[in-house]
């Protein structure tokens, strides 16, 4: 009994969570919870009427008294007809109310997303995001909608038709009520087997979605090693597994409705063989009985309804609580926002002061370093190089000079103002990242381009292209810059699509550009092209190139050297060359192998 | 409706129980309402006026109450496992038949469709599409029910019979009104549902960029304008749901009403009983849920529809890549030989009959056997497209690609991926263990194999070093690798086949250059690398910038604009063909330019004094 508490409670504590977040919820609850009042008596009103109808009067005294029944069949409808508006007033609040707080934290939770960090730094994880601000909601949207609106109804008709039971006889009610007691309590019984059978459900529902994903994504690699025999075996599998989950499910699921019509068919039973008595006893009109039958049918009713609509609550109750935990995660790196400051005018420097970083390891601590004691100045308008073996710290040096993760230790700092104090307006338009992987948005080249000036103008587009040296390129494409780069860019090839990102950084028009490997798989003369152009363009503002090709370096005004997570040289190139044992210098020995 | 005929005709057994099942619910709830008139008319009635009761009789009423609970409870077993069973197995057999498409269908088909439209093929779509199947035994049972009803209300009495013929008919009206009406609404939100979604996977997918440029608000806006939208769709729904539930919930009540004002004036003319009054009364109250049946099957049609329309355009979807008969002979595993024929290309489009951009153009060459061939060419120059033909993932518009002498088209697919393997520009890691993510269960890959190739390809150190070394879960659920390691992983997988040709697309860009120059140097020479191997060498074809690379190669084909401009030695093009010489001599071409400048910038690098610089990095 005890997890059932705790399950209670945890549903009730993300009830309490979700509306302190969406306080919009109970706008005109009040209002609602009358109309819903007011709907319900419409489900008690007919058994009633049949009573007065059949004992005032069909059962009068002198025969049938067709005015008697006239005037309460009139009475009966026109309670009806406000019963029925009522309803339609009560569902038409609770919609408005329930699909606009849900679009409000949809909403909300999309811009929560971006502001975490995960979303870059456990790329995995993206898939499982996006169903938070889509399915997970959607589930609780559809739960409101069908599911919330008869759970509110039946509750209420429960209730009612109960206390017109027991206005009637309470010696039946009673009679009902034990009837309903086992079978409630088996039905719960049930209701719990029932959520763990559609837990299981969803969790195939995840392994089959994932193994069809792979399917799709790996398509090229399935082909080309032809282990389409291993993956369809796979695809059954899951697919299987899947349907035998459901058909498990549905099994309880029924098991479950038909006590519920044991139950009833026991109630029935019960109600005529004490009925009658109490018929004879002359405690009970003929009428009342009849009454009293068809209300056992509707009390009846809303207990198996509940049964099946109680897992599309803990459904939605699970999709919400996601979301809930989603939003409830503070973002590690924080917008000052107002308290914030802006980055001075002019070009940036940049100044690590002892700065260190490691990556969260699972269980809330911290991993090893994977930079530490960095102290470096970069003055303001110098090109520099940031290079190393791979794995030695390049890019977490780039992301802490973006401020896309926060140091463990030390400060950065961006024209004298902590890295930490400068508000996102400012920092993102003054300092620009392009990544190695060249991200670019199911649209036009020139759309792609446009993404951080929206109004930029075609012309002003292809001048940029231009300035690049990358008007020949443009020019090649079948619809130039409205030519569709496709999902993810994948129309294009890996190294074109470092030249539109590199495009979009440029016209964004930074101070401080920083270059994660953003020209990896450009061909060396593109690539030497791009360098040289790069220097005309960036004069006046400050450069800091992650290079995986040495070229970079030499053509830097410094080269920072960075090996297992530290800083170990930092110089001129030919500055650095002189020590010809030093990591620099046997790195720039293996490129001239490479490229001679 | 024709589709609920494919879906009978599947499953014609399992139908026919659900329908069953429902009958005998329909019927026996029937009987029930006539049950209970005879128990008010004939037992309680008489009981109350005398004041005596019929111990026999009131039991055999009450028996026969709990024994028709009894038989509906059978009667709703049979409906409702039949109908889920049989959504479920046709929900499953379609999924498979649809991923099936999948694996057959050839990378250019897969090349026009957005991920994210084939997994909702394989998911919401199957599911869509067989929806309406649950209800749809009771849905016919209600028929058969209602029609039943009708009877039976005829022989009670004609005129509340025409009350029947009344409210049923407007309900059901009522039904096909509200489904009629709610389609196009469910549509519409569903259509919204489905680009708040791509929206979602688009942002957070490049989420990296967004946050870079500071662009999280405008993305946000983007993403609440079709939010909006898709709550004021639902709110449609919800609005039009508002009206017709409360007027189907109060159509029977109104029908009850209606049988008690007429059938008190029955009563009083003799024409009926108390006994048939309340029958029929009952009769309007179970009837009306299961009416509503009707209404579920006829408004989740529309959706099937969509649903199945959208799973033929995959099921019937032709241009399947078919494999021919020939096995190539092993021939030891000694290397193989791969001949381009004036080959063309053009990507697909999604019109069959025009042909789209042309990327390659009468491309010929050959890698022979055993020898290893560069391919070196600019940006977008089309190197990729020529890998994806070698290994046959696309067939050439015109021209042919030859593998020992026979067509690739011609090769029986086993033996095809037995001889070839490529090693792509992305590296592609399956949600699964390494080991399986190396031997992708191919027949004669064990451990040793394994490891052998990971040596190979430099991996076994950092597959040594997790937490359970090749039975470690990466991909997608599992440990997270960098791109260095993805690619060496995928390096292996390649090795571990021991192809007779090997092609790499620009596959080690992100691996460290020495490494790369290694692998490439123990491929070439088997003896020299840590054993595995083919044994005999391979033949490879590498895309490459990198000059050791290239200086490996035996041979290098140089491409422009998708046409191969020159072919032959690393020195030869050096000296004959310019544009080959400006992209692999580009590195040095711009130290000497720097160096010709140097002597201009020199004053200033001596005013940085480095030396004071470097005193303060090292601690």
């Amino acid at each position: 009994m005890s997890d059932t508490t705790a399950a209670t409670e945890s549903t009730w504590r993300t009830m309490r969570r979700g509306l302190a977040l969406s306080p919009e919820l109970r706008t005109g609850l009040g209002g609602t919870i009358a109309l819903a009042l007011v709907a319900m008596v419409g489900r008690a009103v007919v058994p009633v009427a049949i009573q007065q109808g059949i004992d005032r009067g069909l059962a009068a005294e002198d025969g049938p008294d067709l005015g008697v029944v006239g005037a309460v069949v009139a009475v009966t409808a026109a309670i009806l007809a406000v019963t029925t508006l009522c309803g339609y007033l009560m569902m038409r609040r609770l919609f408005t109310v329930s699909e606009t707080a849900l679009a409000g934290i949809r909403t909300r939770t999309f811009r929560h997303v971006h502001d975490l960090s995960m979303l870059h730094q456990q790329s995995e994880r993206r898939g499982s995001l996006v169903s938070r601000v889509t399915s997970d909601i959607d589930q609780v949207s559809q739960f409101l909608q069908w599911g919330g609106v008869i759970l509110l109804i039946n509750g209420g008709q429960v209730v009612v038709t109960a206390v017109v039971m027991s206005v009637y006889s309470w010696q039946l009610t009673l009679v009902v009520l034990a009837a309903f007691v086992p079978a409630v309590i088996v039905i719960r019984a049930f209701q719990r087997r029932l959520a763990g059978a559609y837990g299981v459900v969803r969790q195939r529902t995840g392994a089959m979605l994932a193994a069809v994903s792979e399917t799709v994504v790996g398509a090229p690699v399935i082909r080309a090693y032809g282990v389409s025999g291993r993956i369809a075996r796979r695809l059954d599998e899951t697919i299987d597994q899947h349907r035998v989950a459901q058909q498990r499910a549905i099994r309880t699921s029924v098991t479950s409705f038909s006590v519920g019509e044991i139950a009833t068919g026991l109630a029935l039973a019960a109600v005529v063989v004490l009925g009658v008595r109490l018929g004879v006893d002359g405690s009970m009109t003929i009428g009342q009985l009849t009454a009293f039958l068809f209300l056992v049918t509707l009390f009846v009713q809303p207990v198996q309804i509940a049964t099946e609509v109680l897992n599309e609550a803990q459904n939605a109750i699970a999709g919400w609580r996601r979301v809930l935990d989603v939003l409830d995660v503070a973002p590690d790196v924080a917008d000052p926002g107002e308290k914030g400051r802006d980055l001075p005018a002019g070009p940036i420097d940049v100044r690590f002061a002892d700065v260190a970083y490691a990556y969260p390891a699972g269980n809330g601590e911290r991993g090893p370093n994977v930079l530490s004691d960095v102290t470096l100045e970069i003055p303001a308008k110098t090109r520099v190089a940031v290079v190393g073996e791979t794995g030695g710290g390049k890019t977490t040096f780039a992301k802490l000079l973006t401020r896309l993760m926060d140091p463990t230790r030390g400060e950065v700092q961006l024209s004298g103002v902590p890295l930490t104090d400068v508000r996102f307006e400012s920092l993102r338009r003054r300092v620009v990242m392009v990544p190695q992987d060249g991200f670019l948005f199911d649209t036009t080249v020139g759309d792609n381009v446009r993404f951080g000036r929206p109004s930029l103008t075609d012309g002003e587009l292809s001048a940029a292209f231009t300035d690049l040296g990358l008007a020949d390129w443009v020019d090649g494409l079948p619809a130039g810059l409205d030519t569709p780069v496709g999902e993810r860019g994948e129309a294009l090839s890996v190294g074109e699509r470092q030249l539109v990102a590199l495009a979009r950084a440029y016209v964004a028009d930074p101070d401080l550009l920083v270059l994660d490997e953003a020209t990896s798989a450009v061909d060396p003369a593109t690539e030497v092209r791009l360098q040289r152009t790069l220097e005309a363009v960036t004069r006046g503002r400050t450069t800091v190139a992650i290079a995986h090709r040495l070229s970079t370096a030499q053509a830097a005004d410094e080269v920072i050297v960075v090996d297992k997570g530290r800083v170990v040289q930092r110089g001129p190139h030919a500055e650095l060359l002189r020590d010809p044992g030093s990591v620099y210098a046997l790195l720039f020995a293996s490129w001239l192998e490479q490229t001679r | 409706m024709r589709i609920l005929g494919y879906a009978i005709r599947e499953q014609p057994r399992i139908f026919t129980v659900a329908v069953a099942g429902s009958l005998v619910f329909g019927l026996v709830t029937i009987a029930s309402a006539y049950v209970v008139g005879a128990i008010v008319g004939e037992v309680a009635a008489p009981a109350v006026t005398a004041g005596r009761v019929d111990v026999s009789l009131l039991a055999l009423g009450a028996a026969t109450l709990f024994g028709i609970s009894v038989v509906k409870v059978v009667g709703i077993f049979g409906r409702r496992l039949g109908a889920g069973f049989m959504q479920y197995r046709l929900q499953a057999s379609y999924r498979r038949r649809v991923t099936r498409r999948y694996l057959d269908l050839p990378l250019s088909w897969h090349q026009r469709h957005a991920t994210g439209t084939l997994l909702s093929n394989a998911n919401s779509d199957v599911e869509a599409a067989w929806y309406p199947i649950a209800p749809l035994p009771f849905a016919v049972g209600t028929v058969l029910m209602l029609l039943a009803a009708m009877g039976s209300l005829f022989v009670t009495d004609w005129v509340l019979a025409l009350v029947g013929l009344t409210i049923f008919p407007a309900l059901f009206a009522l039904n096909v009104v509200y489904s009629r009406r709610m389609a196009p609404r469910q549509a519409l939100a569903q259509q919204l549902r489905a680009e708040v979604s791509a929206i979602a996977h688009e942002s957070f997918d490049g989420a990296l960029v967004v946050k870079t440029m500071g662009r999280e608000a405008p993305e946000t806006e983007r993403f609440a304008g079709r939010a909006g939208e898709l709550r004021d769709a639902l709110i449609g729904v919800g609005r039009l749901r508002g009206v017709f539930d409360p007027l189907l919930e109060t159509l029977p009540s109104l029908g009850t009403l209606a049988i008690l004002l007429v059938g008190a004036a029955r009563l009083s003319q003799g024409a009926i009983t108390v006994t048939e009054l309340v029958s029929v009364a009952f009769l309007f109250t179970v009837l009306a849920f299961p009416v509503r049946a009707i209404g579920w099957v006829l408004a989740e049609l529309p959706r099937s529809v969509a649903g199945w329309d959208r799973l033929v355009r995959v099921l019937e979807a032709t241009g399947e890549m078919a494999y021919g008969r020939t096995e190539l002979d092993r021939r030891g595993g000694a290397p193989a030989t791969l001949t381009f024929d004036r080959v063309s290309y053009a990507y697909p489009t999604g019109d069959d009959d025009r042909p789209g951009q042309p990327v390659l153009h009468d491309v010929s060459f050959t890698v022979p056997a055993g020898r290893t061939v560069a391919l070196v060419g600019p940006t977008g120059s089309g190197k990729s497209t020529i890998a994806s033909l070698a290994v046959r993932l696309v067939d050439p518009s015109s021209g042919t690609v030859d593998l020992d002498g026979v067509d690739v088209r011609d090769l029986a697919a086993d033996s095809l991926a037995g001889t070839v393997a490529l090693v792509a520009q992305v590296p592609f890691v399956f949600d699964d263990t390494v080991r399986a993510n190396i031997s992708l269960d191919r027949s004669g890959i064990g451990d040793e194999d394994v490891w052998a190739a990971l040596r190979l390809a430099e991996a076994d150190g950092f597959v040594a070093r997790l937490p359970e070394a090749l039975d470690t879960m990466v991909g997608e659920r599992g440990t997270s690798l960098s791109g260095g390691q993805r690619q060496r992983l995928t390096l292996a997988r390649a090795l571990a086949g021991r192809p007779r040709l090997l092609v790499l697309d620009d596959a080690t860009s992100a691996v460290d250059p020495r490494v790369e120059a290694a692998i490439l140097a123990a491929l070439r020479d088997p003896g020299a690398g840590s054993g595995g191997g083919s044994g005999t060498g391979t033949s490879i074809l590498v895309v490459a910038y990198r000059r050791a690379t290239i200086a490996l190669a035996d041979e290098v084909v140089y491409v422009e604009h998708g046409r191969v401009v020159a072919r032959g030695s690393h020195q030869a093009l050096l000296a004959d063909v310019p544009g080959y010489a400006s992209l692999v001599t580009a590195y040095e071409r711009a130290e000497a330019e720097r160096e010709r400048e140097k002597p201009y910038e020199s004053d200033d690098a001596a005013a940085t004094s480095p030396t004071a610089q470097r005193s303060e990095v090292t601690p």
